[in-house]
């Protein structure tokens, strides 16, 4: 009989978190397709290669990133710029830049590395591919487009999220140089989805306030 | 694996085959087979917050013979290369395999003796999930992804 008993006060539990979990606010799941659970600010996705207000691209082919890169799966070839046209502000610009997605780890150093900004991160993380081939993502997926959007590897496909493409990682805004009087008001770094879409240094004002 | 390959296409065999592939992407049984930090992110997906229930895959199958989709999640040592195929041949047809994560993928950042440089040299893999490790909504998008592909009839 006490065995029974102890039975029935387990289920007791079992009944209250089926109870709760269908009638009372005990509901946890996200139903991911359908709704999305907010990443963190700082979150890792897929890479961008910036442009300039301007629309000059800021990859000067250094390769900096590549060198930084722990995996190893950053290939960039640097180029001089051409005189009539310059691509990039900088004497060279990055003429092949590809990321291969498989090796990535999403650590962040390439970002940290980039002495121009040109390479950051955004919240996209819907980058599964039945084939290798297209997890190697070139210069055409990851530069920004002159009018600052970014370009999707699967635009059609329905569980793209073309959104997320315009958040960018926090982790350039979090190094950025507050406290600097010089800096007050300015744009004191670009977002990734083009330009201007940070809000700037706060002024000495705002931050006593 | 399909009707249509031994049959010929008719009405049909063509409507049945579209049923077949409906149950086959409604109710994937997932192998059991967790080898790194992976596994806590394919753990985290079948639990509440994300629940895989809701596709059908919630049982991890701890007998390859009950499962028809097994989800590499880790690195793989050139030792686990065999254990991993016996698995692989164990499961019934049809049978599909997501890569998940860097090192299943491509060895990721150990490019090193140890590991085997992508499962896909040891077994076909259907899905890639970049990611290190993916989280478990990039692991759904490669399970959705598949899902999508069993029904086009892509794999």
């Amino acid at each position: 009989m006490s065995g029974l008993g102890a039975f029935l006060r387990g289920l007791r539990v079992t009944g209250k978190v089926m109870v709760n979990t269908v009638f009372g606010d005990g509901l946890v799941t996200t139903k991911y397709p359908q709704e999305f659970r907010q990443k963190p600010q700082r979150f890792h996705g897929r890479h961008v290669l910036n442009r300039y207000p301007d629309g000059m691209e800021k990859c000067i082919g250094c390769e900096l990133c590549a060198g930084a890169c722990p995996a190893r799966c950053i290939y960039v070839r640097g180029r001089d710029n051409p005189s009539d046209e310059p691509v990039s502000p900088g004497e060279r610009y990055g003429y092949v830049y590809e990321i291969n997605m498989l090796r990535c780890i999403f650590c962040g150093l390439c970002v940290e590395a980039c002495p121009t900004e040109a390479i950051t991160m955004t919240h996209l993380f819907e980058i599964s591919t039945a084939n290798r081939r297209d997890a190697i993502y070139t210069r055409q997926e990851l530069l920004m487009r002159p009018d600052g959007s970014v370009p999707h590897m699967f635009p059609d496909d329905p569980l793209a999220q073309l959104a997320e493409l315009d958040t960018a990682d926090g982790w350039l805004r979090a190094t950025a140089p507050s406290g600097v009087a010089a800096y007050e008001g300015v744009q004191a770094w670009q977002g990734t989805p083009g330009p201007a879409s940070w809000a700037p240094e706060p002024t000495q004002d705002e931050r006593d306030a | 694996m399909s009707v249509r390959r031994t049959a010929p296409t008719n009405l049909l065999t063509t409507t049945i085959d579209k049923a077949a592939r409906w149950a086959q992407s409604r109710s994937m049984f997932p192998a059991t087979f967790g080898l790194a930090c992976c596994a806590i992110e394919m753990m985290a997906t079948g639990a509440a917050h994300y629940d895989l229930a809701r596709f059908g895959m919630e049982v991890f199958r701890a007998s390859p013979r009950q499962a028809d989709l097994m989800i590499v999640a880790g690195r793989v040592s050139q030792k686990m290369a065999p254990v991993l195929r016996q698995v692989y041949d164990q499961m019934p047809d049809p049978k599909w395999v997501i890569s998940m994560g860097a090192c299943a993928s491509t060895g990721g950042m150990f490019n090193n003796y140890a590991l085997v440089q992508g499962v896909d040299q040891v077994v076909p893999v259907d899905i890639y999930v970049p990611g290190c490790p993916p989280g478990p909504q990039s692991l759904m998008h490669g399970i959705l992804t598949l899902h999508d592909n069993i029904m086009a009839g892509k794999a």
